[in-house]
């Protein structure tokens, strides 16, 4: 139960396990390189509800539901539910938590949500407190540009430096028991602001948070670049990636090839989306479905997630304040040997259904 | 031949209008609510200096259909009522000469937006 | 550590890093919708003219406007208009029918939070300011010219 504090990293003795993992996104990402990857893709962007803020919080009592049930656990076994989004007062999570009868901690991080719940729910599995926590984050694009930019069928051109909100959510369910993935270790970042008042730059305002919280984890576990098999952002983009790379070129770090960018992995580059995704469902799905499921099978081992997000708001950018960014770190670590066989798609389509399922059940029970 | 060289006249007044818009977005990343309003002021600056009714004698709706038109009936609702009315007409001119414009904003806004649903942007 | 002097370096070295796309195109796309919308409003009152010759040439120019903003409106509608806007940026704006867009735009994207509070509240957020300037401005021009 005891726990080692080095700086900014705490470094779980007990290690807690992902025993359950979920992704669900929406068509276009569907349609992008990892389209094959996750869970589920929706058909469209409405999920069947009426408006784009049930979609999301449809999506997101999804992943949870999914989650537990690869955990092959019920709702119920569930301890606590850390969950976060981007909408103002977190209402996707709040109101997708009155689904469940769990515990539930509502967090805001912006875009670093998933890698902040993650590293919340492994210190109270750690400390013994909880057995299970479900970590979920989720971003519509949808809801997103009607609140922080513009009406949606507004006739104007994105700029360059724009990035595109994922329509995507994920859940992971962490527990002190069982196999898979255990989290090593979690660096909780510190707010950096770096002056940079474009809203359209998120990319650039989010790199020194990413950069602080980089070098941090390297200084503190004692490791360097090359240590990780994989080192992934949640959502600089394309121009926030490089950025990142200069950054820690200057501080004495050298990024190679095994450092990848969410906001740059989510789409193919003809997809008309600039410098990428972003949103806190963008490195969410990715990380609930090609990391974990890579760890899975022993063809990662090691993989350093930097979750980034820019703390910044309408209001706020209206009377001229700069952006503030944030950047959570988890280290996932995997001892798996053996290789379990790919999910084929149709067993994918199953546990769809499955959930689909258990979901209107559940809620039919709640009635 | 006429109608062609007023029909070209249109097109390249009404390009280069907008033209000068594009600039501006590039130039200085402003977002289409301040372009609009700068379109408007210089509409009304237009028809202040009378240079409005000069461009209109040969573009036509190349410059009264951009905002600039809109901007420059305003100043000329406003003009012309304060030279009849008085103090009242600066009052009541812009609008009463714009008013079939709002109005039909408001009102086709208002319907469609009834019958029809936002959809996502696709690009 | 002096934070003004790291963030002005640091703003200057993102603004060398941001991607110059080329301006060319998108100006050439500007030019050519602008033309053409331009080009139909005059069509348009061509065809009124000829069909009720008796017209004043007012009352012509605001039929082309309420033409124009119908048109744009329904476009806005069924979703066509932020296709066309993001292809030809100021060329879709600055029009007339840019106007309309970006009044419908918004009422249609609120509509869920209801007819009063959502459509008819946030109708005006992003014209609003183009009718107040216009107004304001119209007024004081209006005002000069009663001294004069």
């Amino acid at each position: 139960m005891l726990k080692e504090r080095k700086e900014q990293t705490i470094v779980f003795k007990n290690k807690p396990r992902i025993i359950g993992n979920y992704s669900i996104v929406g068509p276009k990402e569907g349609k992008g390189p990892f389209g094959k990857m996750f869970d589920y893709v929706m058909k469209d962007d409405f999920f069947g509800e009426k408006t784009y803020e049930k979609a999301e919080r449809k999506m997101l009592e999804h992943a949870i539901f999914g989650a537990t049930d690869k955990a092959k656990l019920n709702p119920k076994d569930i301890d606590m539910l850390v969950c976060g989004d981007l909408l103002n007062q977190i209402i996707t999570s709040s109101y997708a938590a009155r689904a469940y009868d769990i515990s539930y901690l509502g967090i805001f991080s912006a875009c670093s949500a998933m890698a902040l719940s993650i590293g919340i729910g492994a210190s109270m599995v750690n400390a013994g407190y909880f057995q299970n926590v479900a970590c979920a984050t989720s971003s519509h694009f949808s809801t997103a540009e009607r609140q922080f930019r513009f009406p949606l069928e507004l006739g104007n051109q994105r700029p360059p430096t724009s990035q595109w909100t994922c329509t995507a959510s994920g859940c992971t369910v962490i527990s002190s028991e069982g196999r898979g993935p255990y989290i090593d270790s979690v660096t909780f970042g510190k707010v950096m602001d770096f002056g940079i008042s474009d809203v359209n730059n998120m990319g650039a305002a989010m790199a020194p948070a990413a950069m602080e919280t980089m070098i941090s984890v390297f200084h503190d576990t004692k490791t360097t670049p090359d240590d990780y098999d994989l080192i992934i952002t949640g959502d600089l983009g394309k121009l926030g990636a490089e950025i990142l790379m200069d950054l820690m070129e200057q501080q004495g770090y050298k990024l190679r090839e095994n450092y990848c960018d969410c906001g740059q992995m989510m789409f193919y580059y003809d997809q008309n989306v600039l410098m990428g995704g972003s949103g806190c469902g963008c490195s969410a799905s990715i990380f609930n479905s090609y990391v974990i499921e890579r760890l899975k099978t022993g063809q990662l081992k090691n993989v350093l997630y930097i979750a980034t997000g820019a703390l910044l708001s309408t209001t706020s950018c209206q009377q001229g304040e700069s952006v503030p960014g944030i950047a959570h770190a988890i280290v996932v670590k995997s001892n798996v040997v053996t290789k379990s066989k790919t999910i084929t798609k149709k067993e994918k389509n199953k546990i769809a259904n499955k959930v689909e399922k258990q979901l209107s059940k559940f809620k039919s029970e709640e009635n | 031949m006429e109608t062609f060289l007023t029909y070209l006249y249109v097109f390249l007044v009404g390009g280069f209008v907008c033209m000068l818009g594009q600039i501006l977005v590039i130039k200085t990343s402003l977002t289409s609510a301040r372009i609009l309003v700068s379109f408007v002021l210089l509409g009304v600056i237009l028809e202040a200096t009378t240079l409005y009714d000069y461009i209109y004698s040969f573009a036509k709706s190349g410059i009264s259909v951009p905002i600039i038109g809109f901007g420059a009936s305003l100043a000329k609702g406003a003009i012309l009522a304060s030279k009849t009315k008085g103090v009242l007409g600066v009052f009541t001119g812009g609008l009463e000469a714009t008013a079939g414009g709002i109005t039909a904003a408001v009102i086709f806004a208002f319907v469609f937006a009834l019958i029809f649903k936002a959809k996502t942007k696709k690009s | 550590m002096d934070y003004t002097k790291r963030n002005i370096k640091y703003n200057e070295y993102v603004n060398s890093k941001i991607p110059k796309t080329r301006s060319w195109p998108s100006l050439f796309y500007a030019f050519i919708v602008g033309g053409l919308i331009c080009m139909i409003g005059q069509g348009i009152g061509d065809g009124i003219r000829a069909i009720w010759p008796d017209l004043a040439g007012n009352a012509v120019s605001n039929y082309v406007s309420i033409i124009l903003i119908f048109i744009a409106s329904f476009l806005t509608g069924i979703g066509v208009y932020d296709r066309i806007g993001a292809f030809a940026g100021a060329g879709s704006i600055v029009p007339i029918t840019g106007f309309s867009n970006s009044i419908t735009s918004p009422a249609m994207d609120f509509k869920n939070e209801g007819i009063i509070f959502g459509l008819c509240v946030k109708m005006f957020s992003i014209a609003g300011p183009v009718i107040v300037i216009g107004v304001l401005s119209s007024a004081i021009v209006g005002l000069i010219y009663l001294f004069l």
